[in-house]
């Protein structure tokens, strides 16, 4: 049986007090804590491995080289992809998606195309098609929202013309915590042609996520989102795709061969095989070490059963929020459609004063757009206060939250 | 003495806040905090304290929200160094 209190003897940080109180830490759609696990397995690998991978002959680089490529197996498998090929490590979701809007846009669209994205995606999913854009001349188009923060598949499906070439959608909306229904856009996009990229920073922490099941053309997820260490994160691309891309970034690693023609002075140069392609000169092997410590921990813990503890301390606070007089929570009132990050807002204070009255409880919320402009200009709110909850998240310190929010209320 | 190297001894870190409110977060040094909110206590006007945990001061024409764990949101700042100064005048 899950049992997060159990979980949490893993993960040091929660000795710490913070303001004179236990920590707790409500801020897991922005980063994750560590466990012991992940942090010892980065320390034996400096301790016992460390060594550049690939192309070297020694003990060291092949126990390197295997950790690393080892890593790629976990990543694949845990989301489903067919090979290791098809995952390349990049340094989070941000990366992944400027290597696509690069290596794939820059070279795939026209004038007259059309990237689709949604209201409701983080700036990491709307910034690189905007700046490609500016480059390529092709609109970038927003499917709607509804006010509940739920997509509006209608709005989509309208401008979802033959012009769209990609389909950008988060999978859970790192504000509302809205879950979309990703298999069946990607299935409307195909129809017409386009590739989808889906944004899996928030889903593939916290959920089952399988991308042939989903059949996505792209999805892109940070390690530092589900225990592993910041600086590594994963883009996933069918096969077939990636191959016909060329590279994002020119550098050792990513080459086959280098040739110099001594009479025409110039150099002929190859591409590595997949993944190598797409990962210029040296990565980050300890990182990579650490996301597959932490991988095989949420394997160990069951990404079922992690989406039913979070799905259940969301649906405990917002029965206990809905109490509170002064505070309005953001999102559709259907808990189905939703997991574990809650929106909410303190009537008569704004978001950074509720985060910083929270913190002096020990609590650690986030404040403003949470990289999320557009979705606040929509849903008509100045900006929001976010409570995101993880596998080490307790009833008891959403009780100790609703407390302290009651108290904030009284007080002012 | 150049003033912003003196304010540096009171603050870890100035933020400009995102969301429309356009407010500006200061934490102070932990060592600093007490001088600090008691300096800023004395020149600026308090408009209400809440248990002693929070102060809403006024400065001139900035509203500022000073909490006891060492940190201040200056609502309505124009940016960073419009809060650098009205500090410095508070501090210094």
């Amino acid at each position: 049986m899950f049992d997060p209190y159990r979980v949490r003897e893993d993960f040091p940080i929660f000795k710490r007090k913070i303001n004179n109180h236990p920590l707790i830490y409500f801020d897991n759609a922005a980063t994750s804590q560590k466990p012991r696990q992940v942090i010892e397995a980065m320390k034996e690998f400096y301790e016992k491995h460390n060594a550049n991978v690939h192309r070297a002959v020694h003990t060291l680089s092949l126990e390197a080289t295997e950790l690393y490529e080892k890593a790629h197996e976990e990543a694949a498998k845990f989301i489903g992809a067919k090979s290791i090929e098809e995952t390349v490590f990049v340094r989070g979701t941000t990366e992944a998606i400027n290597l696509v809007a690069y290596s794939w846009g820059l070279r795939n669209l026209k004038r007259e195309d059309e990237v689709l994205v949604t209201l409701m995606e983080h700036h990491s999913n709307i910034v690189p098609w905007e700046i490609l854009s500016k480059i390529k001349g092709f609109k970038v188009k927003y499917a709607d929202v509804k006010p509940d923060g739920t997509l509006d598949y209608d709005s989509l499906k309208e401008m979802l013309t033959p012009k769209v070439k990609l389909v950008c959608i988060t999978h859970v909306s790192n504000v509302t915590g809205v879950i979309n229904d990703v298999k069946t856009v990607a299935k409307l996009a195909h129809e017409k042609g386009a590739l989808v990229l889906v944004d899996g920073a928030q889903s593939v922490p916290h959920m089952p996520v399988n991308v042939q099941e989903l059949d996505c053309d792209f999805l892109v997820f940070s390690g530092h989102k589900m225990l592993g260490p910041t600086g590594i994160g994963v883009l996933y691309g069918k096969r077939e795709i990636l191959e016909k891309m060329e590279p994002f970034q020119g550098g050792g690693e990513m080459i086959r061969e280098v040739s110099f023609d001594l009479e025409t002075r110039r150099c002929t140069i190859s591409w590595n095989e997949l993944p190598w392609k797409f990962e210029a000169g040296t990565p980050d092997i300890c990182g990579a070490v650490g996301l597959t410590a932490a991988i095989k921990y949420l394997i160990a813990l069951g990404m079922e059963n992690v989406i039913a503890h979070e799905c259940s301390l969301m649906e405990y606070a917002l029965k206990r929020l809905k109490k509170c007089t002064k505070i309005k929570v953001y999102g559709p009132e259907d808990t189905k459609l939703r997991c574990g990050i809650i929106p909410f807002n303190v009537e008569g204070l704004n978001s950074h004063d509720v985060a910083l009255l929270l913190d002096s409880y020990g609590i650690m919320i986030r404040s403003g757009f949470h990289c999320a402009q557009p979705l606040h200009q929509k849903l008509g709110i100045p900006s929001s206060a976010r409570a995101s909850f993880y596998i080490y998240n307790t009833r008891e310190e959403i009780d100790r939250f609703v407390e302290a929010l009651k108290e904030i209320e009284q007080a002012l | 003495m150049n003033p912003n190297q003196s304010l540096e001894a009171y603050i870890a870190r100035i933020e400009e806040a995102c969301g429309e409110e356009k407010d500006v977060i200061v934490h102070f040094r932990y060592e600093k905090k007490d001088e600090a909110i008691g300096k800023m206590l004395r020149k600026a006007k308090v408009e209400r304290t809440i248990s002693g945990i929070i102060f809403d001061l006024t400065y001139k024409d900035l509203a500022i929200r000073l909490y006891n764990t060492g940190k201040a949101v200056f609502k309505k700042a124009k940016n960073k160094s419009q809060v650098q100064e009205v500090l410095a005048e508070l501090l210094l």
